[in-house]
């Protein structure tokens, strides 16, 4: 068995597991579904998005650059990152160079990708993740499982045990309520002490170089603003041209993720604080990754960086709604990230991924931004084959198949061969044992054929007219 | 439509050639009501889907050019699937990106191409008559007819036609089985996971007959159902709607 074999026998084998993914993922599909009802212009926006997307995809060195000059007029400080290591390395450096003893993170799946918790770490500097999924995962230890929640893997009473070990005061913990105050009293000092905070972007806005960040917590603008350092970690897809187009990208987005119109907090962010401003940071360093992304480009992949990262694929998912995120054993799960760990970690290594999905493409028909994931993942497969990656098994016996395919007659004779002996392990009209179909017999029986394949009889019926 | 009926080919599909050729004679007889000419082109396997979605390009090829020149000359190819229907439409155009003159042939294959149920709907508004059944049954809409071919209210509006037949609502029509071709026996485990979930739909909506119009996830569910012991009967769309409802369902004896 590998590695994707086992976690995935582990968490089929999880019920509670699985009362957790269908928790959530149940009332996502459903609020999705209402919202987009209510919205008659979605599929025109859907097509907007996508074209305002691969708008950017094939004009990125220009909208780069016009961010580029805009951003530092507002002051800010922008690094580029060929790799996540380059990212994080950057990252570390700036707090170091601020002396920085604790640092605040929202939720950025970009630092997920690239490695930040962990470098942060490993550089002696105190991590406090805000946003309340990124909490808890960060008290459990564990990765994210969802990209849009975190956490989606625990229940709530999973939660509420974990709280109860770990905060210092958590008080009563029987309701979703409690536990939030809970976290909100173990958070709120260490927004006010970090140092350093460390934000994602939802959007890079390249004709003001402002970034938007969006949350329903609002642990972004308390990351954000407070401390003396705000640095913001994105990836080069993230970028739309102006406001107007952002709009459109924010509806698009919001909707898909969670079915609200709009998140709670939305927030531009736009340079260090200025003469006169209350507050905000005194640095504003913007870190733009590559980590791939030009690869992907140059692999065919371009569609892929459409994605807005909204979840609304893995929500609607069958593999995902079986198996949860960490089966996938990367850094997003479900249908983008089948397409995506290919890319960053090698095919070799993740070649499991594009091929555990039955292909029926209900991913695409939901995305916000049609990225046809079923064209992509299939593109995995044939590279997969192409280089040698389809087992020795499945491989030959494809051959074998294929062998016979384009030789009709010899294909006829097989056939009916077959069929003459897949009755002898039928009881009934039904196979629940046969040799060769394990795969299919073992969980489900195998109707008897009828006898005699159609063109055979179909032969017989013409010939008797 | 011209005054010269159509020559129309059927093609059959490897499963329902190997499994259940009743679908066939069912998709003939359908095809007998309407006003065009039928033939059954003996040099058909497979449209290569299961190669096609393993990833092996080249082999899937061989098996598209044996059916382009098989099925040239026909003015309609009809097929009692819509995953295979889907194959030949979209993904053989597709596979001769790079080669134009077989790409002319599959785009003209593609353009001539049907999906049995759409086919007799949406070409010759057909519509059962005197064909009864007084039961229930529910209808599960396979992933490929249903977002490749816009397979989704043609069956359900013929389907309301038989008598006495109760169309009863499936809870998550539109969510795959679990079944995905090769998927289901390269990934038995989650395969199993999915598909439980939708037998427990079906058993859920009380009715006496699973309909589809895709024998492989017909035959992965009614294969579940069975095993979990459930009484529901499973059939293809189209032998309810040839009358030939009377005889076994999938996986009974005659």
């Amino acid at each position: 068995m590998n590695a994707f074999q086992g976690r995935v026998t582990a968490a089929l084998a999880d019920a509670t597991l699985k009362i957790a993914i269908d928790r959530t993922t149940n009332t996502a599909r459903s609020k999705r579904t209402a919202a987009i009802a209510a919205w008659p212009e979605f599929a025109k926006a859907r097509e907007l998005g996508r074209d305002i997307k691969d708008h950017v995809i094939a004009n990125m060195e220009y909208y780069l650059n016009q961010f580029e000059t805009n951003a530092k007029k507002t002051g800010a400080k922008i690094h580029w990152a060929r790799t996540g290591q380059e990212a994080c390395e950057i990252v570390v450096g700036i707090c170091k160079a601020a002396n920085a003893k604790s640092v605040t993170r929202s939720k950025s799946m970009l630092g997920e990708e690239i490695g930040l918790p962990h470098a942060l770490e490993a550089a002696g500097i105190e991590r406090v993740e805000t946003d309340l999924a990124e909490h808890i995962i960060q008290l459990a230890g564990e990765a994210p499982s969802h990209i849009i929640w975190p956490a989606l893997h625990k229940t709530r009473e999973q939660v509420g045990e974990l709280f109860k070990a770990h905060h210092t005061d958590p008080g009563a913990l029987e309701t979703v309520e409690q536990m939030v105050n809970s976290a909100r009293r173990n958070l709120r000092e260490k927004f006010m002490a970090a140092d350093v905070g460390i934000s994602g972007a939802n959007f890079l806005i390249a004709d003001t170089g402002a970034i938007c960040t969006v949350t329903n917590e609002g642990n972004a603008e308390l990351t954000t603003t407070p401390p003396r350092v705000h640095i913001v970690t994105a990836g080069i897809e993230k970028l739309v041209p102006s406001m107007v187009e952002a709009m459109t990208m924010l509806r698009l987005l919001v909707r898909s993720a969670t079915g609200a119109e709009l998140t709670q907090y939305t927030t531009f962010h736009t340079g260090p604080k200025r003469a006169g401003d209350v507050d905000g940071p005194e640095e504003f360093h913007i870190v733009l990754v590559d980590a791939g992304r030009t690869t992907m480009l140059a692999e065919g992949l371009a569609e892929m960086l459409r994605c807005l990262r909204c979840g609304a694929c893995m929500n609607h998912c069958v593999v995902y709604r079986q198996i949860g995120g960490h089966a996938y054993g990367a850094t997003y799960p479900g249908p983008m990230g089948s397409v995506i760990t290919p890319s960053l970690d090698g095919l070799e290594k993740s070649q499991d991924l594009p091929r555990a999905c039955t292909l029926n493409g209900q991913c695409q028909e939901v995305c916000p931004v049609a990225i046809p994931l079923p064209k992509l993942i299939r593109g995995w497969r044939t590279k997969a084959w192409v280089q040698g990656y389809e087992p020795l098994h499945t491989a030959w016996a494809l051959r074998i198949w294929e062998f016979l395919a384009v030789r009709p007659v010899l294909y006829q004779l097989a056939s009916n061969m077959a069929l003459r002996i897949m009755p002898v392990f039928a009881k009934g009209g039904w196979i629940s044992k046969m040799p060769l179909a394990g795969g299919w017999t073992r969980y489900r029986d195998m109707p008897k054929p009828q006898g005699g394949t159609f063109l055979a009889q179909y032969k017989k019926h013409q010939a008797a007219k | 439509m011209k005054n010269n009926p159509p020559r129309v080919a059927l093609f059959a599909t490897c499963l329902v050639d190997a499994m259940r050729p009743q679908i066939g004679f069912a998709a003939l007889a359908l095809l007998e009501q309407v006003n065009c000419v039928v033939e059954v082109p003996m040099g058909q396997t497979c449209c290569g889907q299961p190669a096609l979605n393993s990833g092996d390009q080249d082999g899937t090829r061989k098996i598209a050019k044996q059916n382009i020149k098989l099925l040239a000359g026909f003015d309609h190819v009809v097929v009692p699937s819509g995953s295979c229907a889907a194959t030949i439409k979209k993904d053989y155009p597709d596979l001769f990106e790079a080669d134009p003159v077989w790409h002319a042939k599959a785009v003209d294959l593609a353009n001539r191409t049907y999906e049995l149920l759409s086919y007799m709907s949406d070409l010759w508004g057909w519509r059962p008559k005197d064909v009864s059944y007084a039961t229930t049954a529910t209808y599960h809409d396979s992933c490929s007819g249903l977002r490749s071919l816009n397979v989704q209210a043609q069956p359900r509006k013929m389907l309301a036609d038989v008598t006495g037949l109760e169309l009863l609502p499936l809870e998550g029509a539109n969510v795959c089985c679990g079944f995905g071709g090769t998927f289901c026996v390269k990934y038995p485990d989650i395969s199993n996971a999915i598909v439980g979930e939708k037998a427990a739909a079906i058993n859920a909506t009380g009715a006496a007959l699973l309909l589809g119009g895709d024998l492989g996830c017909l035959m992965n569910m009614a294969g579940k159902l069975h095993r979990d012991g459930s009484k529901v009967r499973a059939f293809h769309t189209a032998e309810i709607l040839a009358g030939m409802g009377d005889g076994p369902a999938i996986g009974e004896t005659a």
